[in-house]
Formats: structure tokens, C-alpha cells, sequence
């Protein structure tokens, strides 16, 4: 069987899925984290296989370049700021560290 | 390819000039090695070179780097207002409690000006990359502003829960903008337009689905509903500063890449018949809009209507502005752009204002509960009445700046024919009218809890800066023609008109 676009986008589709599903079940911080890494990498799977099998170029690929350097930042950042909440809560579950309430 | 390079540089000078700026207080923090008003007066001397050099570009039209980023009246218009509100909050910095007494020494200073730079690249940005990329350089310098006093337990909490849902909402975003990509086989705004408008949409989901999934990306930095759950709790735990930042800069870059994005890609051909305009058949992205604006003003201002503390109540009540201020962009007609632009000039005195006197309040009190302002109108007068102003102009009180902005957004809804729309609007009006008044409720017909009437001491600086927000929030409200030329000179964007 030949290997085609729809074979990607189905690929991208269930990450997404899997990544929004990560983010709504887990209440560790660093699994929520691994979620959105989980969607970030879907857009990037749909942004090369479009460049690839639409003959785009390679803007998809350098699209996907950016998008997985600002992952690597934002994971940075968001680790440092999990940290921060550890040192506070001394712990990571989103829910017990919930002060502020309506 | 170089040579483009070279000449697109004469147009972003004033994004260069805040690259400068932030590199050298960089280093000027590492030289001085302690808490400094320095530092902070070369950073508003930088934004200052840099609103400058955006003054310079009035009335130019550019491409830049390859159809990455434009100069054109609408940007120049925000760099106006973002760069504005940036040295209102720099100011802020110098007065707060809450930044001076962190650990920190001066990096809210860098931090600020990096997140400029970020919203000035929003407001100009015409490509759904470039977009995508400015819209995360503002918001990873402000999960770090967020929780910024990082000893305080709820700061730190905010910047959690503001990375989780900035995260998320963006990467949903991206995903939303790689579908477009691969249907319209572009990533710029005015391509995809031109593509959009050739081929047949009635009945194709993938289109819409993408309008909402990106749209969760911008609803998110102007936390409009449902996008909103972020709002409330960050705006409370970050230090009061961060807070204004969030509320004012950060907002006004949403609206303007949210403005550009709507107009410009989903336009048939990026037309425009009599100041109205056209929508490619297929595309329901007014409805979507009306639908986020109604349920931002009703939730924000009803759910305001309970709260306790100032700050939470002062977060609800910018989910509702951000309401009132996409009513605008149902309109879909130039008249409906120009009162959103009235409007953002407005908010920008009226909110700042108002965080600056909660800033000051929360200086002398430590705390920022409605509870703790009893009485405080005897106290401290001056400052209590300039919130009084503010509070006034928010509900959009007559004589204000903010009676011009909803004034302005409600004859643009009348006039093309949505009217149920401006009776929502002005309902809402007079419901949040309740809570704001409430705040004054507080100050003035309440005795202090311990009847003391000990009047609190604030330096002249800082009556100074209440000034510099206080006149322009009632000059504007009576002579608001300069505001109304400059709406309707900006919203030429590329593209339209």
C-alpha cells in the first residue's frame, strides 16, 4: 500500500487528539506539558506532509523548523515556571495548587 | 534576496530601536548590580526613540522581509498605543511595592520591552507564521512576568495556570493555521484571501473549524469567552504592574492581529464596497464574532458583579470590554473598525487608570479586597476620586473617553442594521455601571473599620502619573474629534481600501 497524505493527516489528527486528551485528563503539570508538546508535533506532521504531497516547497518544512524551536522555548520556560510552583506547593498536580477560587 | 533584506530594514526601525534598547538594559542591569530607576529611564527612552521612529512612518505603505511584515497607518497606529502603554507600565514599575520588594532586580524592565517588541510585530505582522511567532514572544515573556515575584504563592500559581492555557490555545492555533495551509497551500493572509474567494465553501467544514480552532488562539490573548478561564486568576495573582500589561498591551496586540488576520483573509478578494465589507460566501466568521462578544460582556460583567477583590473584579470587567470592543468587528464595515480603534485609545487611559490607583491603594493597604477600601475616600481623597474617574469612564459614563468609545461602537452596530446587538450592549452597560460604582460605594458612604481617619501619604511623583492617565480619560470624553480623525485615518490597512 502506498503511503499517501491522508495516511499523515490521519497521523497529525490522532496526536492532536491524544495531545487535547493529555491535557484534559492528566492534573500533573508535566503531563499537561507533554500534551501540548503532543499538538504542536501534530501541526508540524500536517505541515511537512502538506509541503511534501501539495508541492509547496519547503515552506511547510521551515514552518516546522519554528514551531519546534518555540516548543523547545516554551518547554523551557514552562519547566522553570513548574519548578517555581514546586518550590511554592511542593507539588506539581494543578489542582492542589489552586488558591484562588470564584 | 540581501539586497530586500537591507531595504526592509529602513521600515523596522522602530522594532530595531526596542532590540537596542532591551540589549542595553540588559547589560546596564549587569553593571549596576542593584535596583535602579536607571535602568527603567532607559528603557522609556528606548520605547521613546521607538514610538518616534513609528511617529516618522505615518502615512507610509511597505512590505517587509518578503510579504513577512507591513508598515501601513494601522500598524503605525498601534505601535502608537502599545508603545504608549508600555512606558505607562514601566512607570507603574517604579511606583509598585509588589516589583520593588521582589528578589529581582531589574528585569521586568528587559522583560517589558521584549513583550513590546512582540506586540509591535503582532500589530504588523501579515503572514499567519510571523503571526503565530510574535503572538509567542509576547505571551512566553509574560508567563515569566506573571510570576514574577516568584516567593509569592499565587504568583507563581498564575504563571502556571497562564502557561498551560497560553500553551494550549496557541498550539491549537498553529494546528488550525497548518490545516489552512495545506487547503490554501499559503501562509500569507492576502494569498489566502485571493484563494478563498476562488473557490466554492458553502458546505465545507474544514474552514470553519479552522475559524474557530485559530480563533482560540487570539480569543485567548484578548480573553474573550470561552477562551477566557486563564482571565481571572492571573490577573489576580500577578503583581499589579504585570496585571495592567496583561490587560492593556497585551489586548490591544490580540485585537490588532485578530483585526488583520478577520479582514484581510476573509474578505472576497480583500474588497470593500462603500466602507462595507465583503464577505467570502461560506465563511460565517461574523456570526462566531457576535456569538464570542455577547457571551464575553454578559459573563464578564455578571460574574464581576460578585466578586470581592478589586483586582478579580477589575479582570472580569476586561473580559466584558473585550466584549464591547468586538462588537465592532461584527459590524464588518470600516465604521465599526475606526469605533474598536476609539475605543482601544479610550480603554488604554480609563484600564490603566484604574490598575494605577489599585496599585497605589495596594502599596498602603496590602491587600486588594473591596473589604479592606472602606472608608478610604477620607483617607485618601485625591487618589480615591481619581478612581472615581475611572471607574466613570469604564461604565462609560458621559464626558468620559469611555462614553466616546461606546458611543462611537453602538452607532456603528445601529447604523448597519444590528440593533438588538447595541440593546445587549447597553444592557450590559448599565449592569456593570452596579459594580464599578460599587468600588466608590466603598471609599465614600462607608466609615473605616477602625475609625481612624490617619490620612495616607503618596509622593508627588505619583500623583504626577495619576494625572498623566486621569486628563486624557476626561479631555478625550469632551473633545474627542482628534480621536475620531485618527480612528478613521488608521484602519487603512494592505489589502483593503
Amino acid at each position: 500500500m502506498e503511503i499517501g497524505l491522508t495516511h499523515y493527516l490521519v497521523l497529525g489528527a490522532v496526536l492532536f487528539g491524544l495531545g487535547l486528551f493529555a491535557m484534559i485528563s492528566r492534573r500533573n503539570a508535566i503531563l499537561v506539558l507533554m500534551g501540548i508538546e503532543l499538538i504542536l508535533n501534530a501541526a508540524n506532521i500536517n505541515l511537512v506532509a502538506f509541503a511534501r504531497y501539495n508541492g509547496l516547497g519547503v515552506d511547510g518544512q521551515v514552518i516546522s523548523i519554528f514551531v519546534i524551536i518555540l516548543a523547545v522555548a516554551e518547554a523551557a520556560i514552562a519547566l522553570g515556571i513548574v519548578l517555581n510552583l514546586y518550590n511554592n506547593f511542593a507539588t506539581v498536580d494543578i489542582d492542589e495548587a489552586n488558591t484562588m477560587k470564584d | 534576496m540581501l539586497e530586500q533584506i537591507i531595504n526592509s530594514l529602513n521600515g523596522f526601525l522602530p522594532e530595531t530601536a526596542l532590540i537596542v534598547s532591551m540589549l542595553v538594559t540588559i547589560i546596564l542591569d549587569l553593571i549596576i548590580r542593584k535596583k535602579s530607576v536607571v535602568v527603567t529611564a532607559v528603557g522609556i527612552a528606548g520605547l521613546l526613540v521607538s514610538m518616534y521612529f513609528a511617529y516618522l512612518q505615518i502615512g507610509a505603505k511597505a512590505i517587509l522581509f518578503s510579504g513577512m511584515v507591513v508598515v501601513d497607518p494601522f500598524s503605525v497606529f498601534f505601535k502608537m498605543i502599545l508603545g504608549l502603554s508600555t512606558i505607562f507600565v514601566l512607570l507603574f514599575t517604579t511606583v509598585s511595592k509588589e516589583i520593588q520588594d521582589s528578589t529581582h532586580k531589574n528585569e521586568h524592565v528587559y522583560l517589558m520591552i521584549a513583550m513590546a517588541l512582540g506586540a509591535f510585530l503582532m500589530a504588523s505582522s501579515v503572514n499567519m507564521l510571523m503571526m503565530y511567532l510574535s503572538l509567542e514572544t509576547v505571551s512566553l515573556t509574560s508567563y515569566v512576568l506573571a510570576g514574577y515575584t516568584k516567593r509569592v504563592k499565587r504568583s507563581s500559581e498564575s504563571a502556571m495556570k497562564y502557561i498551560i492555557y497560553g500553551a494550549a490555545s496557541s498550539g491549537i492555533m498553529i494546528y488550525a493555521m497548518s490545516l489552512l495551509y495545506g487547503f490554501t497551500g499559503t501562509m500569507n493572509i492576502y494569498e489566502t484571501s485571493i484563494f478563498l474567494s476562488k473557490v466554492n465553501l458553502t458546505g465545507n467544514p474544514l474552514i470553519v473549524i479552522s475559524i474557530i480552532m485559530i480563533l482560540a488562539g487570539f480569543g485567548y490573548k484578548i480573553s474573550s469567552v470561552p477562551f477566557h478561564f486563564w482571565t481571572p486568576d492571573v490577573y489576580e495573582g500577578a503583581p499589579i504592574p504585570v496585571t495592567a500589561f496583561l490587560a492593556v498591551t497585551s489586548s490591544a496586540a490580540g485585537f490588532s492581529v485578530l483585526i488583520r488576520f478577520i479582514t484581510n483573509s476573509f474578505l472576497a478578494g480583500a474588497l470593500v464596497q462603500n466602507g462595507n465589507f465583503v464577505v467570502i460566501p461560506g465563511v460565517n466568521w461574523k456570526e462566531i464574532i457576535i456569538v464570542l462578544s455577547v457571551a464575553s460582556m454578559i459573563l464578564g460583567n455578571f460574574v464581576a458583579v460578585w466578586q470581592t477583590s478589586v483586582k478579580r473584579m477589575l479582570a472580569y470587567s476586561s473580559i466584558a470590554q473585550g466584549g464591547y470592543i468586538l462588537l465592532g468587528l461584527s459590524v464588518a464595515n470600516q465604521q465599526g473598525l475606526a469605533a474598536m480603534l476609539i475605543y482601544l485609545m479610550a480603554y488604554l487611559f480609563m484600564n490603566l487608570g484604574a490598575f494605577y490607583v489599585l496599585i497605589l491603594i495596594a502599596n498602603k493597604l496590602d491587600t486588594d479586597e473591596l473589604i479592606g477600601m472602606k472608608g478610604l475616600g477620607y483617607k485618601a481623597p485625591a487618589v480615591c476620586v481619581g478612581m472615581g474617574i475611572f471607574m466613570f469612564a469604564l461604565s462609560g459614563v458621559p464626558t468620559t473617553a469611555g462614553f466616546v468609545g461606546k458611543f462611537y461602537l453602538f452607532t456603528a452596530l445601529i447604523e448597519s442594521k444590528l440593533v438588538w446587538l447595541a440593546v445587549v450592549g447597553l444592557m450590559n452597560s448599565v449592569v456593570s455601571l452596579f459594580f464599578y460604582i460599587k468600588v466608590l460605594k466603598y471609599m465614600f458612604l462607608m466609615k473605616p473599620e477602625d475609625g481612624s481617619t490617619q490620612k495616607l501619604q503618596f509622593g508627588a511623583g505619583a500623583y504626577v502619573i495619576m494625572l498623566l492617565l486621569a486628563v486624557p480619560t476626561m479631555f478625550f470624553g469632551i473633545y474627542f474629534t482628534p480621536l475620531v480623525r485618527i480612528a478613521e485615518y488608521s484602519i487603512s490597512m494592505f489589502g483593503f481600501r
